[in-house]
């Protein structure tokens, strides 16, 4: 076995470790409050998992709970994206619109996007619009601001050189100044990624009538401390898994830059 | 070919104002390969910068071929120090050179063709596929060196191109330029801080004052060619070159009794300074 084999398999050695310990503890104390590993899972596998194989085994409460709630933590990180990957390259590449809008910037990031939500319960139509205006809202700044960091921090010989064999305005923003600020804007992405789960949640729980959190309002109201657990684990792996498909995609997309920093 | 008359530079305005050139003047006959020294802070980059149309003096000119240079011109091309932040990381080696075809080549196969051939030129005939960070330092620059042979350009602007790689691979890198210019029509300014490759590079070598930068001298190389790192660096030419050379390089305490070109220069070997005039 190769050393990062070992690695690998200590790892999850601390995973099944730890589920084991919960396990034991929990059963032993029968504690309605935490319920042990196993009920939790059972009940997410009778509840998500066990559906047809036409649906990919999900049953129809994840097609009703599950999806919905990632179909808008995409539209939310869709919104974002698109408004802040063009923003911030324009931007970071005027630094003296930066600074001017900078007060107004710090600003506007600094508002607890929780404290929107009422905004925009007035301002959308209370479910899935003002849901994905809530994630989209809260997200934007971190793939903002890293953005113009990346577009500002552009190396000026690059641009220099791009400038010397006479590439046109439109070519040294393609191919300099959009792929040298990627790193920068892949970085505010994964924060945006991991905000946009707890955003989905909370805008969840305060409107909506399908979802995850709503599934977890409902678990909470009707002290069904399993289901809460499980809405929990859920939200974990789902955190996880996501953040996997990132790393993947930054591979691909940010292969150059990982490998550069290597040496 | 290139024609340089009274050129400064200033940068800032008011009394912070530093200028960085004062009053160059210069001239380059085709297919000249001409090095430029000087003491660090002289300008040297600044003029380089200047001729290549990336920064716009504040008085003087800059003719090129018979055309005033007011921004980048055709038929030019820089291979800069930092070889290894002017390319571009997320772009394989092929994409790098072929970038700067776009606006001469059409189509995408033949900017490829032209690019291997030009990677083939520098003795990277396999590199096309690979990356910067699977290169070393010598073939990273051998890499923009090739970028720049690409779109076979008139003039060709080194800014300390050897600057940061060995002393072996900087001896291969100053053999291949030579090569290149032997085999191409192709007139060559390489700015370096390196005495002895001013003299091993060049048929000329300007050597200008502290900054404010001015031409202090402008000394013929009368080596023979072809020119090697053994046989002509021990020629007793060579030497009383590199040491006139580094004289003038050194002694920034003549600089006030120093005009546009030195004396003591032309003194030391019949025509010096005012020469390239005829050149053209």
């Amino acid at each position: 076995m190769s050393w990062t084999r070992i690695r690998w398999a200590t790892r999850w050695a601390v995973l099944v470790a730890g589920v084991a310990g919960w396990q034991l503890w929990a059963s032993r104390a029968g504690s309605s409050f935490f319920p042990p590993p196993s009920k939790i899972v059972a009940r997410m596998y009778h509840l998500w998992f066990s559906g047809p194989v036409a649906h990919v085994f999900l049953t129809s409460d994840a097609i009703g709970n599950i999806l919905p709630s990632l179909g808008r933590i995409f539209a939310g990180l869709a919104i974002a994206t698109a408004i802040g990957v063009p923003l911030g390259i324009a931007l970071g590449r005027s630094p003296a619109v930066t600074a001017y809008l900078n007060p107004l910037l710090q600003f506007a990031r600094a508002l607890p996007v929780v404290t929107m939500a009422p905004v925009f319960i007035v301002l959308f139509k209370i479910g899935t619009q003002m849901e994905v205006a809530t994630i989209a809202f809260g997200t934007v700044w971190p793939i903002l601001l890293n953005t113009i960091d990346g577009a500002a921090s552009v190396d000026p010989v690059q641009l220099e050189t791009a400038r010397a064999f006479r590439l046109s305005r439109w070519e040294r923003l393609v191919m300099v100044i959009v792929p040298a600020s990627l790193p920068k804007a892949f970085a505010g992405f994964r924060l945006s990624l991991s905000l946009s789960l707890i955003l989905m949640v909370f805008a969840e729980l305060v409107g909506s009538s399908d979802g995850i959190g709503y599934e977890m309002g409902n678990a909470t109201n009707s002290f069904d401390t399993t289901l809460l657990w499980s809405t929990i684990v859920l939200l974990g792996i789902l955190g996880y898994l996501l953040n996997g498909l990132l790393s993947g995609a930054e591979r691909r997309v940010l292969g150059w830059h990982s490998a550069n920093r290597r040496d | 070919m290139l024609e340089i008359t009274d050129l400064t530079k200033s940068y800032g305005r008011g009394p912070a104002a530093h200028t960085a050139i004062a009053g160059v003047n210069l001239s380059v006959a085709q297919g000249e390969l001409v090095s430029i020294v000087g003491p660090s802070g002289c300008g040297k980059s600044t003029l380089l910068r200047c001729i290549a149309g990336l920064v716009h003096p504040t008085s003087g000119r800059v003719m090129l071929r018979g055309v005033p240079v007011d921004d980048v011109p055709d038929g030019l091309a820089v291979v800069l120090q930092d070889y290894g932040r002017s390319l571009y990381p997320w772009l394989s080696v092929r994409d790098n050179v072929a970038m700067p075809l776009r606006r001469t080549t059409r189509g995408r196969a033949p900017r490829r063709k032209a690019a291997d051939a030009a990677l083939a030129a520098v003795g990277l005939p396999d590199a096309g596929d690979k990356y910067q960070w699977q290169l070393s330092g010598g073939m990273q620059q051998r890499v923009a060196i090739a970028r720049a042979l690409a779109c076979e350009p008139l003039l060709l602007l080194m800014d300390e191109p050897f600057g940061s790689v060995d002393a072996q691979t900087r001896e291969d890198l100053e053999d291949l330029v030579l090569g290149i210019r032997r085999e191409r029509d192709i007139t060559i300014l390489v700015v370096t801080h390196d005495i002895d490759e001013s003299v091993y590079l060049g048929d000329r070598v300007i050597v200008l004052t502290a900054g404010p930068g001015r031409v202090r001298a402008d000394l013929p190389v009368n080596l023979p060619a072809p020119r090697g790192q053994i046989e002509t660096k021990e020629l007793a030419e060579f030497v009383r070159l590199r040491t006139e050379v580094s004289r003038l390089v050194r002694s920034r305490d003549e600089r006030e009794g120093v005009g546009q070109t030195t004396t003591a220069a032309a003194d030391a070997h019949g025509p010096g300074p005012e020469v390239p005039a005829s050149r053209q």
